[in-house]
Formats: structure tokens, C-alpha cells, sequence
């Protein structure tokens, strides 16, 4: 077990050099000039400031330094917002995305599961109908649409109750939370029911559920214990793409939402072309996302031994 | 089992064929067409394809409009909504008069050219201020754009000439403490602007040939648009159309180009093996590690937009470069399985080369799982486009695509909600229908993979 974890782990480090340098490489390739945005400058203070971030130095240097600040967790300073750094950012923010995210994640799997069990016990019945009929709206249906169809919708409901239920924007209390996490959440949800429901209509057929009804055990501790434990192994190995799907996908709900989030920041710092900004954060959810996916092969290990022999 | 009789056994007759097939032989294809016809959701999936090409392709010629062309009478128009206008004499500037009845009210009737609202001071005002909303003003008392200030109780009329278009405004005038703060007393007031356009600007937008062929008085059509107009007033369906062309061309050309890559890739990973397999595949597995939405947008800047260009090319190599790994991954694996089978020892035994075990065996049969592929990454990239265009990063604005036009849309979605509701539920269609034929493609031609319900 701690060899194949160690195995991963290096992984995951050329992996994150590898986004690292992909990054680097991609920003120092963009046309333009970070320092020709704003103001014009003389060629002596032109030289002063670039000297000040580094930008004199040949590429080569550049790419040393960047590294060994990287490996230090230095992000450093942003370009547009004097001073600042990018470490502040990233603290500043992330914690909201993260937020946003776990609670996504969450309603994601509770309802894929769920739905995804409730369609193979039902399966060809009315239930297991109208429940693929959402899952395929939830996949046709891009989430900048769902985000602002469901915040009309909100507007709409609130309007007519007169009272606010549930804000329509904005960020602070849980109530912010509930509405952008289920659409944040609702393409994964759609994606988890579908594979559930065929792991389950496996698990269903199976020799050994059969034998549990022979048996003669109650047909809620086989569900509990035979189809759900057993089909639900499947559904965890894809949850660590689909945090990946689902921190990703946060840009948009943030941006429709105006929720002061990374994602949100990261299209501004995009849009400003602030390079360091820029380069921090897709190293910092680079690194993040090929974390997750470790964590989660991880206890896939301790799930399912067989993983671990390959 | 029968037992055998004698009957099994009896010689054939001359000219008798010794084996008689029980159905006609079918080729592989044929055998997957046929799967694919009874299979009445793909082949739903398949009509609703054909009839998104037909939408882009041959929708340009049938309906002629220029998808950039303004038309500034009808902007953020609806479909089907009153297109008539009367014509009037040219905008006169007012010299306020006697005005009959009480309270806030209309001058002169309201139309597209002016608003003219004269009133009688209201009570302890020291002032009074005009404000418009296009919605009811309720108890929360949002009552909307303030359009004009008045200090002191001498002038008592405004004509209001920002921007009126066709429809209900709901005006609200709020008279002021003599501090300038906003007292309680207020006059509403309901107004319903009509259309109205002059002579020369019938001639001028092309609504009439010349001045001689109507007169003030006399009601025309402005010109039809099916489905209504953009923010910027341009017509809605022509823009639909070349913003398929946009979505559709990097929708279905990206996934074109990157699994031909990656059938290239990893039939050569498959086939070579040994040490280049094991290189060429971790190179892929790195790939496959990016954060996909981040280097999409980190690319689209590497590779930059100049002036005047519409960024599809930028995007469609990002996409390239991005989503190849998949494909490679899926076709190695298939041609390692193949390389194992017996036919291929046979053609190998019987002297065939290199490139015709390639072309001839193991290529064609990959097809199947290759098609599969490209049928579902089609949906995957319009929704990236679609994603990317969205929060700006993806076509440069005059260029349209459904994206983009989302996009757009979102900005005006209480007022206008046609905006956003085309360019979105076309999306979904086109995403819906490949992801429904991809599963009938899947059923047909895959014997593996199919659905074991």
C-alpha cells in the first residue's frame, strides 16, 4: 500500500512540473507586453521595472527562478494590483471556491447515487423515465443556462412569495451557498446517476444478490448491503475527475452568481492578462486537481484491493 | 437434439446446394445500420443532425439577411411582435402649451420619437424629479431611471426622447423636499409608446422606394425578422445561422482533426511497442493531466487574437492539442488486442507487410470505437466552445456563436429573454442529439460496450 501511495505521489510531482512548465512556457508565448498596458514609460524606469520583476534576465534564468519559487510556494507579486501578492490572492479566494466545490460535490454524489440506485430498482417504470429525462436535460443543458434559467426562476419565486427565499446573488451565508452548488453541481449529478444506474443493473443480475434473496434476507439490507456497496465502487473512482469538472465549471456559476471566488478571478487576471496571476493560479489548481485525483485513487486502494495490484 | 433419421442423410441432388444460409449475409456495416434503424432514439438523434446541418448549411441561402447588419428600429426586438409603424412628420422641438385634464399626463399622444409629460406642481413640492421604469413600480418603490431634475416649481413639463422603443413605461414623478430629498408625494403614470418613423428614414432604412410612395399618415412595415433582433438590433436567425456555422465548424472539425491524431498516435504506440510505446503513452498520460479548462483558456492567449480576427482557429488548435490523448489511448489499447488475434498471424503467415496489416486489418477494425469516440467528443467541444465563449474567452465578438450569443443574451435576460433563450436551446439540441446518436452508434457498432439491459 505505501509503495503504490509513494508511486502516485511521484506522479503527481512530474505531473505538476510538468503543468508548471506547460504554464510558463504557454504565458512567455503570449502576444504583447504586460508592461505596455497602462502607461508609457521611458526606457530607463522600462528597464527599472523590468529589472524589478525579473523580465531582464534570459529565459533560461527566468524558468530557474520561477521554479525554486514555485518549490518555496511563491507564487509572487501581481502585475495589474501593485503589490499584491498572488499567494494573498489565492488565500483570499480559494476558500470560497472551496466551499462552493465540496458542497457541489456533495449534492453530486448524495443525488447520483440516489437517483442512479432509484432507476435500476424501477428500472423501464415511470420513476426511472422521468429521472433519465432530467439526467439527459442535465447533460444537454449548459450550466450557464441552468445558472440563469434557476436565478430567473429564484427571482421569480421570490417575487411572488415576497419574501426573499433564497438570495439571488452574492456570498456570506449558506443560504448564498445552496442554489450555485446544486447547479454547479447538477451536469456531475447527471453523469454520476447515469453510471450508477448501469453499475447497479450489474450488481442487480449479479450471482451473489440472488443468492442474498434466496437466503431469504429483507430486500432493504440487500440493497443496503450487496447493490449499494458494490455498485457504488465505480461511482468513486470518477469522483476525482469530477471535482476536477466541477472546480473548473465554478467559473461560470461564480460569474453568474457574483460569487468572489478563484474561478471568477482568475477569467478577470485573464481577461487583464496579469501573468503572474495567471500562472499562480492554473499551478495552484493544477496542483490541486492532481491531489485530488491521488487522494481519491487512494482510498479507491483501501476500497477495492484490486486496484492496488496493476 | 433430434435424433437423426435417414432423412438427414439422403444425398443431394444435382444442382442442389450443399449449404443453404438461413439469412443473408451482412457485412459489418450493413449489420450496424440495421441496429442503428431499430433503434428509435438514434435514429430520432440522427433526423435532428441532418436537420442542424440543413439549419447551417442551407439556411444562409433560404433566409437572405446579413447576420452583422443593424437595424436600428427594432432593437432587442421579440419574434412576433407588432412590426407596424406609423409615419409622421419629422421630430419638432416642443413649445409647451395648454394642456387639458389634471395631474401627470401626456402632452400629446406617446411615441417611439418623444415621451411629452406636463403636470400640475404636486403638494409642499419644492421640485420635482421624472423617473421611468419598464416594469410596475411596487411597494419597494423602485421606481427606475431618473430622466430629469427640477429644482423649483417652474417648469413643470419633460420630454423624454432617451431611447424609447415600442411597448409600456411605467413613468413615476416624485416630488422633492426643499432640501432635495425625495418626499412622498408621487404621480404615476402609464405609458404606452407607439412605433412611429419618418419619411426620409422609411427611405433611408429601404422600408419605401422613394418619398412619393406613401405620406404622413400612413402606416408600413418595418422589416420582418422571424425570429426577433439582438441588443444591437441584428437579425436574429441570420446570426443563429452563421453562429452554427461557427459552433458547429470547431464542434465537429476539432474532434475531426485531434482523433485523427490520435488514431495516428496510438495505432503507432500499439503497433511499434517496447520502449516507444511506453514513452510515446506517458506522454499522453501527462496530457491527460492538465487541467483542461485552465490550459484551454492559457492556450487561446498563447496563441492570441489579432485585430479583426474571430479566434475559431486558436480555439480549434487548443482543442486539438488538448483532447487528442483519449482517442490515442483507446485506439492502442484496440490495436494491441488486435495484434494478438489469429487473423492476423494468418495474413502475416501469408506474407502480407507492415502497412497492409495496418491499413487493411487493424485500422478498419478500430472504425468502430473511433466513430463512437468522435460522435461523443462532438458535444464535449461545443460545450467547450459554447463554455468558453461564455465567459469571453473564446470567439472575438463580431463574430457569432451560440456562445457568444449566450452570452450576450444573459445581459438582458429579464427584459429580453429571446436572446438567450435561441442561441441556449440550440446548444442543448445540438449537444442532446449527438449524445443520443453517439449512444445508438455505441449499441450498433461496438459489440462490447453495448448495454446490457
Amino acid at each position: 500500500m505505501w509503495s503504490f501511495i509513494l508511486k502516485r505521489l511521484v506522479q503527481g510531482v512530474i505531473t505538476v512540473w510538468f503543468i508548471a512548465t506547460a504554464t510558463f512556457f504557454a504565458m512567455h508565448n503570449v502576444p504583447g507586453d504586460p508592461l505596455l498596458n497602462d502607461r508609457a514609460m521611458t526606457p530607463a524606469i522600462r528597464a527599472n521595472v523590468e529589472a524589478k520583476y525579473g523580465l531582464d534576465k534570459p529565459l533560461g534564468e527566468q524558468y530557474v527562478i520561477y521554479l525554486s519559487n514555485l518549490v518555496r510556494g511563491d507564487f509572487g507579486i501581481s502585475f495589474t494590483q501593485e503589490n499584491r501578492e498572488v499567494n494573498d490572492i489565492i488565500r483570499e479566494h480559494f476558500p470560497v471556491s472551496a466551499t462552493l466545490g465540496i458542497l457541489a460535490v456533495l449534492f453530486a454524489a448524495a443525488g447520483g447515487v440516489l437517483w442512479g440506485a432509484l432507476t435500476a430498482l424501477y428500472r423501464n417504470r415511470l420513476p426511472d423515465y422521468l429521472i433519465m429525462f432530467f439526467v439527459i436535460l442535465g447533460i444537454s443543458v449548459p450550466s450557464f443556462v441552468v445558472a440563469a434559467v434557476s436565478q430567473l426562476g429564484l427571482v421569480g419565486v421570490n417575487s411572488s412569495l415576497g419574501i426573499t427565499l433564497l438570495p439571488v446573488a452574492g456570498w456570506g451565508t449558506l443560504s448564498h451557498m445552496l442554489l450555485p452548488a446544486l447547479v454547479l453541481g447538477l451536469g456531475t449529478m447527471a453523469y454520476l446517476t447515469r453510471l450508477m444506474r448501469s453499475s447497479m443493473l450489474e450488481v442487480i443480475g449479479s450471482d451473489y444478490v440472488r443468492t442474498a434473496k434466496a437466503k431469504g434476507l429483507p430486500a432493504a439490507r440487500i440493497f443496503s448491503r450487496h447493490q449499494l456497496r458494490n455498485a457504488i465502487l465505480p461511482v468513486i473512482t470518477v469522483l476525482g475527475p469530477s471535482i476536477a469538472a466541477i472546480t473548473t465549471g465554478g467559473f461560470v456559476v461564480e460569474l453568474v452568481f457574483a460569487i468572489p471566488g478563484l474561478g471568477r478571478y482568475f477569467v478577470q487576471a485573464v481577461q487583464q492578462l496579469d501573468y503572474t496571476v495567471i500562472m499562480g493560479t492554473t499551478v495552484f489548481y493544477g496542483a490541486f486537481l492532481v491531489f485530488m485525483v491521488i487522494v481519491v485513487d487512494v482510498l479507491y486502494g483501501f476500497i477495492d484491493p484490486r486496484v492496488r495490484m496493476k | 437434439m433430434m435424433s437423426s433419421s435417414d432423412l438427414d442423410f439422403s444425398p443431394l441432388g444435382i444442382g442442389e446446394s450443399a449449404q443453404q444460409l438461413s439469412r443473408p449475409s451482412l457485412s459489418y456495416w450493413q449489420d450496424a445500420w440495421l441496429r442503428l434503424k431499430a433503434n428509435r432514439r438514434a435514429l430520432f438523434s440522427l433526423v435532428l443532425v441532418i436537420a442542424l446541418l440543413l439549419f447551417t448549411l442551407v439556411g444562409p441561402w433560404l433566409w437572405r439577411a446579413d447576420p452583422a447588419v443593424q437595424d436600428l428600429d427594432q432593437i432587442s426586438q421579440p419574434p412576433g411582435v407588432d412590426r407596424s409603424a406609423l409615419i409622421v412628420e419629422p421630430y419638432q422641438p416642443w413649445s409647451v402649451g395648454e394642456v387639458a385634464g389634471s395631474g401627470l399626463r401626456l402632452a400629446e399622444p406617446a411615441t417611439t420619437q418623444a415621451v411629452r409629460l406636463v403636470w400640475e406642481a404636486l403638494p409642499d413640492a419644492h421640485g420635482h424629479r421624472v423617473y421611468r421604469n419598464l416594469f410596475p413600480v411596487g411597494p419597494e418603490r423602485a421606481y427606475g431611471i431618473p430622466r430629469a431634475e427640477f429644482f423649483d416649481n417652474s417648469t413643470l413639463s419633460f420630454e423624454d426622447r432617451l431611447d424609447i422603443k415600442p411597448g409600456t413605461y411605467y413613468y413615476t414623478l416624485v416630488a422633492l423636499n426643499a432640501d432635495g430629498s425625495l418626499s412622498e408625494q408621487t404621480a404615476a403614470l402609464t405609458v404606452n409608446a407607439q412605433r412611429v418613423t419618418t419619411l426620409a428614414e422609411a427611405v433611408e432604412r429601404g422600408l419605401i422606394a422613394s418619398q412619393a410612395d406613401a405620406q404622413v399618415g400612413d402606416a408600413i412595415e418595418l422589416t420582418l425578422h422571424p425570429l426577433g433582433t439582438d441588443y444591437l438590433g441584428r437579425d436574429m436567425l441570420a446570426r443563429l445561422m452563421a453562429g452554427a456555422r461557427v459552433s458547429l465548424f470547431i464542434g465537429i472539425g476539432a474532434p475531426l482533426c485531434f482523433v485523427l491524431f490520435g488514431v495516428l498516435f496510438g495505432s503507432v504506440a500499439g503497433f511499434v511497442g517496447g520502449k516507444v510505446d511506453s514513452v510515446m503513452m506517458r506522454f499522453a498520460d501527462f496530457v491527460v493531466a492538465l487541467p483542461f479548462l485552465l490550459f484551454m483558456i492559457l492556450f487561446k492567449i498563447a496563441f492570441g487574437i489579432g485585430p479583426g480576427e474571430s479566434g475559431v482557429l486558436p480555439m480549434l488548435v487548443a482543442l486539438v492539442l488538448l483532447m487528442w490523448p483519449a482517442t490515442a489511448r483507446l485506439v492502442r489499447g484496440q490495436i494491441l488486442q488486435i495484434r494478438e488475434q489469429g487473423y492476423i498471424s494468418a495474413s502475416q503467415l501469408l506474407g502480407a507487410k507492415t502497412h497492409y496489416l495496418i491499413l487493411r486489418h487493424m485500422l478498419p477494425n478500430t472504425l468502430g470505437v473511433v466513430l463512437v469516440t468522435l460522435t461523443f467528443a462532438i458535444p464535449s467541444a461545443i460545450f467547450t466552445e459554447a463554455f468558453l465563449s461564455f465567459i469571453g474567452m473564446g470567439v472575438a465578438p463580431p463574430t457569432p456563436s451560440w456562445g457568444s450569443m449566450s452570452n450576450e443574451g444573459i445581459k438582458t435576460m429579464l427584459t429580453t429573454p429571446h436572446e438567450l433563450i435561441f442561441p441556449a436551446v440550440l446548444i442543448s439540441i445540438t449537444v442532446l442529439a449527438f449524445n443520443l446518436l453517439g449512444d445508438g452508434l455505441r449499441d450498433a457498432l461496438d459489440a462490447r460496450m453495448r448495454n446490457r439491459e
